[in-house]
């Protein structure tokens, strides 16, 4: 399956764009995405404790298991106001 | 009214939520200053926001604050992209028909906001250099 990950602030630094697709087997759940990522990204590892995530807008957990099509946001501590 | 923006706010413009039986308004402007919080000269921000869960997040805490301190109206406005020294970057009125409920619902909103809101911010130097800055928080 493919999902559609967003990243945002040093995340979206971190991995050269704003938006990409991600191939996983199915079945997949949030932690094998991020495990995915990581891979490729050995920063993230840091990362993990600091990072929410959202699946189609909603906060998510790293146990949720993914669908085709899921967008899943990386999104780093808050800096608003 | 609970936007993000990409053009600067117009702190007049949130009074349009204001209704006739409201007797006080509260509005909290934050500007981008000159300084961070370590003391180092900073010469403009840039903001960068997940627009639809920010702007969702901004209704769940006018909601919030409603259970909170009554019948108050709301108002969030947050700019992303660059700013300069002296602009506002956010906006949070609140109305109600006495004063104390007008002031708890917007120091609500906006500390809210800034522990929760999909927002993020990168300080630019007067070095040269720049780095993401997250809010202050107890818990992610």
């Amino acid at each position: 399956m493919r999902i559609r990950l967003l990243a945002f602030a040093g995340l979206r630094e971190l991995l050269g764009a704003s938006e990409r697709e991600l191939a996983l087997p199915q079945g997949a759940r949030v932690r094998d995405a991020w495990a995915a990522l990581a891979q490729r990204y050995p920063a993230l590892d840091d990362l993990r404790a600091s990072t929410r995530l959202a699946r189609n807008g909603r906060i998510t957990t790293f146990d949720d298991s993914l669908a085709n099509g899921d967008e899943l946001a990386l999104l780093p501590p808050v800096g608003g106001g | 009214m609970f936007r993000i923006v990409r053009e600067p706010i117009d702190p007049r413009a949130l009074e349009r939520v204001v209704r006739p039986g409201d007797g006080g308004v509260a509005t909290f402007l934050g500007i981008v200053r000159s300084r961070a919080d370590d003391g180092r000269p900073v010469t403009g921000l840039s903001y960068e926001a997940f627009e639809p869960m920010a702007s969702r997040e901004f209704e769940t805490i006018a909601c919030e604050a409603r259970d909170r301190f009554g019948d108050v109206a709301i108002a969030v406005v947050h700019r992303i992209g660059d700013l300069a020294v002296g602009e506002i970057s956010v906006a949070v009125l609140a109305a109600a028909v006495h004063r104390a409920a007008a002031l708890d619902a917007c120091r609500y909103a906006i500390d809210e906001l800034k522990r929760r809101a999909t927002i993020w911010k990168k300080e630019h130097y007067a070095d040269g250099a720049s780095e993401w800055r997250p809010n202050l928080q107890v818990s992610p």
